[in-house]
């Protein structure tokens, strides 16, 4: 994958890395993990680390320590969210999940209640000891997976790949208006 | 039971102990100390790596043997606590998997304190974190210790102390030496041995009703003893208005509560990105969801090998469905195939419960040190580095769980988890819902959110059937029963949620747009995330 300015993302994403990784936790690259470049472009004091690898602060600091650097920061990511770029990841968001939060809420809690007050609706036999209880259960598990499926594919292939650009088009601004602190 | 059974099942058990303590001293000879370490061991757990290891933290004892032996003796409605555990995942995934990874370091504090005002947000979410993880922490060790009852024949209260304080002492070991990478390959380790362990006794109840699923479904409610009435709901939750009442009320709370969790969220902190996380969720939500279609037909399964009469009889709770269900598919008790699987069955048991307290413990001492300690103490430089108090912190809840573990030997241990879900759904869902998605929430909104669900979910507990005015409560002599639910979910989840809106509409503090920008900015794209 490459990033709208062409920028390597040195080891990919972190299935690929850790698959070579995984028999042995203890090599250094696992180690030492700064040197990954998902942790050189630290924005506004969220996930800062102290270089020596000792401890993070407990408590980030709070923004206004920043100084008029931290002002110019927040600028970014209110430009950000406005840019239609971001409108348009944050609209394919929601316009999968809320509709797939409200069927899923719902045809859960539909038959939370059907199995509570009809139970003798449940009790219907379809064919042999399988009754409409036991497929509605059961089809319980299998909207899951399906819809399990469904999101995981909706995100790799519509947001992603947007998502990744702006993640490092905010982060080179961040960096720009703190000075290249990080 | 015979000696057989008890000595292999002690050999096993103790391999796993040694495994699993040869994790920790491996993982801890290489250690650094670093908070990235300890809390969320390096980040750079692959996505099925991490797919095992939130199976292996969301798998206990109370589904592989609660859940089970609740359908050996009622049938269906067993069913219906089986697809609660598993809806809830679409929440964790929809909502909550990708944007906490994104927004957040090490705990589910770090969330939603960064858009407001952090000192008392932080004690709030830190406070009911913590009181989510003890309660499903106690759940665990009272199981331990039940468990030892159950499978070794010890009934003696000596034997079951000891049984918990053997439990909490490994525990504290794990996490303060091992921290998070040694948690996670313990979990792996527990998950794959646990599925291995479904898969294969599933195989052989197939293979006994040469495959035919309704023939075994038949057969169990032939030996119920309620006929077809058994494959249908109402045998447990039927009957009166509060008790359908009371199930809504913990299905509620179990699909609500998972994302709540705050030892569930920790471990998408251990993998490297937000897709990685997705990915990590998919995997747990394939691995969890066989696990509860197989339990579903080990349920059924113990009733139509054993019999219902039978599991009552040897439990009254029907926690022991599967081991015996195990013994009567090696043969019987007697036979040497019997007393391997049950055996099999025993250690497995242990090793899940012994695996969920760690996973659980350092999700807790994470919320003490990193939220709780570093808002409370007053000096910030000098104090001592964070992850020695977090070592320190396990040592303390550990002490803490065993205590309370051998204060509630008695309670049901179904409800006690029923009741972490409740408490996590009121306390922690809605204060992490608002904060992602809702531009004006503010800090008295979020304080509000946090203890507007936390302290009518325990209240109402307190008020309930469980704790006075029945034969089966914790105090049945005094009566301070006013609440006729044993869970408290669909009063207190929703009081979660309007005490976040009360709050955030009487307060003064006008919500601060770049902050929110910047949290909905962060969480949809990653930008700036560790």
């Amino acid at each position: 994958m490459q990033s709208s300015n062409g920028r390597a993302f040195g080891a990919g994403d972190g299935s690929e890395r850790s698959a070579e990784n995984h028999p042995d936790p203890g090599v250094p690259s696992r180690d030492v993990p700064y040197e990954d470049p998902w942790y050189d472009a630290m924005a506004s004091g969220w996930g800062e680390v102290d270089g020596t690898g000792a401890r993070a602060p407990a408590v980030p600091p709070a923004r206004g320590e920043h100084g008029t650097q931290a002002v110019r920061a927040r600028d970014v990511y209110i430009e950000v969210q406005r840019s239609a770029a971001f409108q348009e990841v944050r609209t394919r968001y929601r316009r999968f999940v809320v509709p797939g939060v409200v069927v899923f809420l719902a045809w859960y809690v539909g038959y939370l209640i059907t199995a509570t007050t009809a139970p003798g609706l449940m009790a219907r036999s379809v064919a042999g000891a399988v009754n409409v209880g036991m497929l509605a259960g059961l089809g319980q598990f299998l909207t899951t997976f399906l819809l399990t499926w469904a999101y995981a594919r909706h995100a790799r292939l519509r947001r992603d790949r947007a998502a990744l650009e702006l993640r490092w088009d905010t982060q080179e601004l961040t960096r720009g208006v703190r000075g290249d602190v990080s | 039971m015979t000696g057989q059974h008890q000595t292999l099942a002690l050999v096993l058990f103790s391999g796993f102990v040694a495994v699993t303590l040869g994790i920790t001293t491996w993982v801890s000879r290489r250690r650094q100390g670093s908070a990235e370490e300890f809390y969320a061991g390096g980040r750079l757990f692959s996505p099925m790596e991490n797919g095992f290891a939130i199976a292996g933290d969301y798998m206990s004892a109370a589904s592989f043997l609660g859940v089970t032996g609740l359908i050996a003796l009622y049938g269906y409605d067993g069913m219906l606590y089986v697809v609660g555990f598993l809806v809830a995942w679409l929440v964790v995934l929809f909502l909550a998997a990708e944007l906490v990874r994104n927004c957040g370091r090490f705990t589910l504090a770090d969330v939603v304190a960064a858009r407001m005002s952090e000192r008392p947000l932080r004690i709030a979410v830190g406070t009911s974190s913590v009181t989510v993880s003890v309660l499903y922490l106690v759940a665990q060790m009272v199981g331990a210790g039940s468990l030892v009852a159950l499978l070794l024949g010890r009934t003696s209260t000596a034997d079951q102390a000891w049984a918990v304080v053997g439990v909490g002492a490994l525990m504290v070991i794990y996490v303060s030496l091992g921290g998070m990478r040694a948690t996670t390959w313990i979990q792996i380790v527990k998950a794959v041995l646990l599925l291995s362990g479904t898969i294969a006794l599933t195989v052989l109840l197939l293979l006994r009703f040469h495959g035919d699923f309704d023939r075994l479904l038949l057969t169990a409610a032939d030996r119920s003893g309620h006929g077809r009435a058994y494959l249908a709901p109402g045998l447990k939750y039927g009957g009166t208005w509060t008790a359908r009442l009371d199930f809504i009320s913990l299905g509620l709370a179990l699909v609500l509560g998972t994302a709540g969790l705050p030892h569930i969220l920790s471990r998408f902190y251990t993998v490297p990105t937000a897709r990685a996380a997705r990915r990590s969720a998919v995997w747990s939500i394939g691995l969890i969801g066989g696990f509860y279609l197989m339990t579903i037909v080990l349920g059924f399964g113990a009733a139509a090998v054993v019999g219902t009469e039978a599991v009552r009889g040897s439990n009254a709770a029907g926690n022991t469905a599967v081991p015996l269900l195990a013994l009567h598919l090696g043969g019987g008790a007697g036979s040497t195939g019997g007393t391997v699987l049950f055996a099999i069955v025993a250690a497995v048991a242990f090793a899940t419960i012994l695996a969920v307290v760690a996973g659980i413990t350092l999700a807790s001492s994470a919320s003490v040190a990193h939220d709780l300690y570093a808002s409370l103490r007053r000096s910030r430089g000098t104090a001592r580095s964070e992850v020695a108090v977090a070592r320190w912190a396990a040592v303390g809840i550990g002490a803490v769980a065993i205590a309370l573990g051998l204060l509630a030997r008695d309670l049901n241990v179904a409800f006690l988890v029923g009741l972490a879900f409740a408490v996590a759904a009121s306390a922690n869902l809605p204060v992490l819902l608002y904060s992602l998605f809702w531009r004006g929430f503010t800090t008295r909104g979020a304080v509000w959110a946090v203890y507007g669900g936390l302290i009518p979910a325990l209240g109402l507990v307190l008020l309930s059937p469980v704790v006075s005015g029945s034969p089966a409560s914790l105090f049945p002599d005094v009566d301070f029963q006013y609440f006729p639910l044993q869970n408290p979910g669909i009063v207190s989840i929703p009081l979660g949620f309007l005490a976040g809106w009360l709050g955030t509409i009487t307060s003064d503090e006008v919500a601060d747009e770049a902050k929110y920008a910047e949290t909905e900015v962060r969480s949809l794209t990653g930008a700036g995330a560790v």
